[in-house]
């Protein structure tokens, strides 16, 4: 057993745990934030997108002890007071999902997109960060729709991403 | 994944130290050790975690190279405003590694030692003449690079940084396939201050190799022009699922056109 602590979604957690134990495997089975989705469990699909000290990454190919002393935010970490991010109601607004299972990567890939790429997005770029992220319903179309106008709104509040 | 015991050593000889146990294995950003472990393709049994070892992480620019700490991600490599400036076809090479996630945990030191022969950073520091660094020694690409999935490492060996000499011109020029972002062929040009270098990943059965005939030509007249109608002989290509020897061959000639024609353009 190994000894971890971090930071997950702005709380201290502390845990004795198998060194085996994927981060998502930790977020989902320890600490009960099932929001992060395992999809394909090979670091293609995208669905178990969170962020570590703020840059995206595939939970399901991090060892939850490699995350040690770091910073996780989880798609539960991204809405304040009650109040969805910005980009959650932009996947709201332009029903960027079907059935739902890549939302949770799709919205936290998008935030990291807004943080590197700043908030006017063309579809071409959109669609070329989204490489590592797969939608099976392929809805995609609508996922561009909401990406944009989310990291637009994202301009317009900007306290929403301080709080992250 | 099998049961493994877990360090995360926060000095350089102290994962020296660690790395002599029984059955150890060296991990930087994960992205391929940690799916093959998943696949219990590999089973170490004392994995070590270089993510705490300082002074790994970092890009220095010198008036004729650029360093890059083996820790230093994809990622980081490709939204450099020094290497963009200096080598920009090296920040581009980066971006095309895997997805954004994926660049923002796999590394070159990571990249460099595992040698997988559709990698893209080989044909970067073979074309540039690039040094390898260890704890040990510094090494050149040329020495570095032995064969599949092999490198020059020792025993006890650890990768701390690459040091890629400032080209004239390169470019990078990447086929990839659409599946696993890997390359089917990729081929970087480098116009040196003292020779022309051609090399080709994801295509050799023996790793990253230099396209000598494609050199000589280029030699005369730098130009996508005193490459046309070439491509190498498919003898000693890949064949697999994905594409076979002989378009292999095929791809490689317009990959390096295609390159030349980027290098000289800019």
């Amino acid at each position: 057993m190994s000894a971890v602590s971090l930071t997950v979604n702005g709380k201290a957690v502390t845990a004795d745990i198998d060194p085996r134990t994927l981060l998502v495997q930790y977020l989902r089975e320890n600490l009960r934030l099932t929001g992060t989705h395992v999809g394909c469990d090979t670091s293609q699909c995208g669905a178990c997108v969170v962020h570590l000290d703020g840059e995206a990454i595939k939970a399901c190919t991090v060892l939850a002890v490699q995350c040690d002393g770091r910073s996780v935010t989880t798609i539960e970490g991204l809405a304040s007071g009650g109040e969805l991010h910005p980009m959650q109601a932009a996947f709201r607004e332009h029903h960027g999902l079907q059935c739902g299972y890549c939302t949770p990567g799709m919205i936290m890939t998008a935030v990291d997109l807004v943080r590197r790429k700043g908030n006017s997005l063309d579809e071409h770029t959109i669609r070329d960060e989204l490489e590592g992220n797969i939608c099976r319903c392929t809805g995609y179309h609508n996922i561009v729709k909401a990406i944009a106008a989310g990291a637009e709104n994202m301009a317009a509040e900007p306290q929403k991403v301080a709080a992250e | 994944m099998y049961a493994f015991a877990y360090h995360q050593p926060t000095s350089l000889k102290e994962a020296v130290s660690l790395l002599a146990g029984e059955d150890a294995k060296l991990v930087a950003g994960g992205h391929t050790l940690i799916p093959t472990m998943k696949q219990r393709l590999a089973a170490p049994g004392t994995l070590i975690d270089l993510g705490k070892v300082p002074d790994l992480v970092g890009i220095e620019r010198s008036p004729r190279s650029i360093t890059i700490g083996a820790m230093t991600t994809h990622g980081a490599v490709a939204d450099s405003a020094d290497v963009k400036e200096a080598i920009p076809a090296l920040a581009e090479l980066a971006a095309l590694i895997g997805d954004p996630a994926v660049r923002h945990r796999g590394t070159i030191g990571g990249s460099v030692a595992n040698n997988d022969p559709a990698a893209d950073y080989p044909a970067a520091c073979l074309a540039l003449g690039a040094t390898i660094s260890t704890n040990k020694r510094k090494l050149t690409a040329e020495e570095y690079f032995t064969g599949l999935f092999e490198t020059a490492l020792e025993e006890g060996e650890i990768v701390t940084g690459v040091s890629f000499p400032i080209p004239h011109k390169a470019a990078y020029e990447k086929f990839r396939n659409p599946a696993s972002r890997y390359a089917l062929v990729g081929v970087f040009v480098a116009k040196r201050p003292s020779d022309i270098r051609v090399t080709v990943t994801g295509a050799g059965s023996n790793g990253v190799f230099r396209w000598t005939e494609a050199e000589e030509a280029l030699a005369k007249r730098f130009s996508a022009k005193s490459l046309e109608g070439m491509s190498p002989s498919a003898s000693g290509l890949n064949s697999d699922i994905h594409a076979d020897a002989d378009y292999r061959a095929h791809l490689i000639g317009v990959m390096a056109r295609r390159a030349v024609q980027k290098a000289a353009d800019r």
